[in-house]
């Protein structure tokens, strides 16, 4: 098999060759205000520094299409399934305004952008969470979307990298919503068991449905610096046990102390990193 | 009966707990305690019991009867060494060919400090993944509260059945209407909205079958029991050649339930 055929999309007539424009990661203004230290940070500073606050050191949530111009190499990612979104099947109240709203600030269609890439020459199944799509939270087409990109990358022995920031499973898609945690879970054991590889990175925050499913499923588990990343929040805990938490409590550091991470990478790093441990996986292969 | 009833009937005092299943169904139960990490989470049950002639592997969520028992049984939450210890139970289960019945009861898996930094969500997660491609048959039973990932935790399954006042749903109704009208008075909305009963769940795929209740629960034991005997029957009775098949197919048939979940064309 030739490598360029390793990038092919898979046959979908859902797909088109049309790619999506990029959105910029960081709010249309000349100036942000940074949310940790107040200063005011210029737009252009912030593109340059990964979206992490060159005062403080506070790292910006950044969308999908951001990230992926960060890790994959430069026009390398080739996206499968870029027009699956979401329907309100169980007529769920108020549902279709907020789909509605996600998509217009997200600019996005799902929560999640799937497709395949290089970084630092190595092949890979790519898929980025997006925050501002109803905070990353998991439909089941965000399901669907992963699932088969697990399913492409065992047939194809592809590794995945996978970025995750999630408030859960979507509430106003019910029980559908849960059980794509069963339904991802079992296509990452699959791509596992056929000997691949999955390095998840766990960005800011990273709860609830989305923990207790394929972020916690990586081969080798990385989060960024401060983020969050629990099963339940930390405002549901404090109203059951009906005290304050301490602060670095399910943040990253705390997640690599008590042995439920391999390592916390800088955002700078991040792509440098990924690269290093495709390599180490690669048999001699790029 | 609206769908918030059937939740109050799922959580009424006096409804028989896992133990009552346990008790009921299978004879010669031995339990077994604790995770092999931690220590032993009494929210979850586990042991092996017979079913008729037949050797399982019985795990169950326990709420507890009393007070002194729900709050030793810690209201049937479980914490991350609960998931573990019923994974290690069906890893032996595997091991010796039993099959898996698992009964489900529980608000929710435990949201607390010890739970996260134990690391509830891994546990959840480890669950999920492994029950996938388990080669033994698994049944799992609701029969009461089936509350998001810490139900489905023990319910990645072939059969998935649930009792009609049970229930199963993604985030309580409580939950669900403080979030979506941050008014938690709102909950009768909230139970319909979710389509977590019992019928809806049969509609949507997420069960198999639903055991209807009877005033007496010992028509439904019996009742269950035979549903059972009738499953597990060919596992059972298929030579040693032919098991491994069945097995590969029931395998796939387990994927294949939860890939078509929200599957789109």
């Amino acid at each position: 098999m030739l490598m360029k055929d390793l990038f092919k999309k898979p046959g979908n007539k859902l797909e088109s060759d049309e790619q999506k424009p990029k959105t910029p990661s960081i709010p249309d203004e000349l100036c942000v205000s940074c949310p940790s230290c107040s200063k005011a940070v210029f737009k252009a500073e912030l593109n340059e520094s990964f979206g992490v606050c060159p005062s403080c050191g506070h790292y910006f949530k950044i969308g999908a299409r951001a990230r992926i111009d960060m890790i994959a190499d430069k026009k390398s990612f080739v996206e499968h399934d870029a027009k699956l979104t979401s329907t309100n099947t169980l007529a769920f109240p108020e549902y279709d305004e907020k789909l509605e709203k996600a998509k217009k600030e997200s600019k996005e269609r799902e929560a999640v952008v799937t497709g395949v890439c290089r970084i630092g020459g190595y092949p890979c199944a790519l898929f980025v969470m997006e925050p501002r799509f109803i905070m990353g939270s998991m439909g089941r087409i965000v399901g669907e979307k992963i699932t088969r990109l697990f399913e492409y990358a065992t047939k194809k022995s592809l590794p995945v990298v996978g970025f995750t920031v999630s408030g859960g499973a979507r509430m106003q898609e019910g029980i559908l919503s849960l059980l794509q945690m069963a339904k991802v879970s079992g296509a990452v054991k699959y791509h596992s068991d056929a000997g691949n590889l999955y390095v998840a990175v766990l960005t800011n925050p990273t709860t609830g449905g989305v923990t207790a499913s394929f972020a916690m499923q990586g081969d080798i588990i990385i989060a960024e610096p401060g983020a969050l990343i629990g099963f339940a929040g930390p405002r549901v805990i404090e109203q059951t046990i009906l005290q304050k938490l301490p602060p670095n409590f399910q943040r990253a550091e705390y997640l690599l102390q008590t042995g439920f991470i391999d390592g916390i990478v800088e955002r700078k790093d991040q792509k440098d990193y990924i690269a290093r441990i495709l390599k180490l996986h690669s048999r001699g292969v790029s | 009966m609206g769908a918030y009833d059937k939740v109050l009937a799922a959580r009424a005092k006096g409804r028989p707990t896992a133990v009552d299943f346990i008790k009921n169904i299978f004879t010669d139960f031995v339990e077994m305690h604790g995770d092999r990490r931690f220590g032993d989470d009494k929210a979850v049950v586990a042991g092996i019991a017979m079913l008729g002639d037949v050797p399982v592997t019985v795990i169950g969520l326990e709420k507890g009867h009393d007070l002194k028992e729900k709050v030793m049984r810690n209201f049937g939450s479980a914490h991350p060494e609960g998931y573990r210890k019923a994974l290690r139970q069906m890893k032996l289960a595997e091991k010796f060919g039993r099959p898996i019945v698992c009964f489900v009861d529980t608000a929710g898996a435990y949201c607390g400090v010890d739970a996260e930094s134990r690391g509830q969500g891994e546990a959840i997660a480890e669950n999920l993944y492994e029950m996938m491609t388990l080669r033994t048959p698994i049944v799992s039973i609701f029969i009461g509260e089936g509350g998001s990932g810490g139900a489905l935790a023990l319910a990645v399954a072939d059969e998935v059945w649930i009792l009609s006042n049970a229930f199963y749903s993604v985030i309580s109704p409580e939950g669900c209407a403080s979030i979506l009208w941050k008014d938690a008075k709102k909950v009768r909305e909230a139970s319909e909205c979710l389509k977590l009963t019992a019928e809806d769940l049969l509609w949507l795929g997420a069960v198999e079958r639903i055991i209807e209740e009877k005033e007496d629960f010992a028509d439904v034991y019996k009742n269950i029991y035979f549903l059972l005997i009738e499953y597990l029957d060919k596992y059972y009775k298929s030579q040693e050649k032919d098991k491994e098949k069945l097995l590969d197919e029931m395998l796939k048939k387990r994927y294949k339930k939860f890939r078509k979940i929200g599957e789109v064309s």
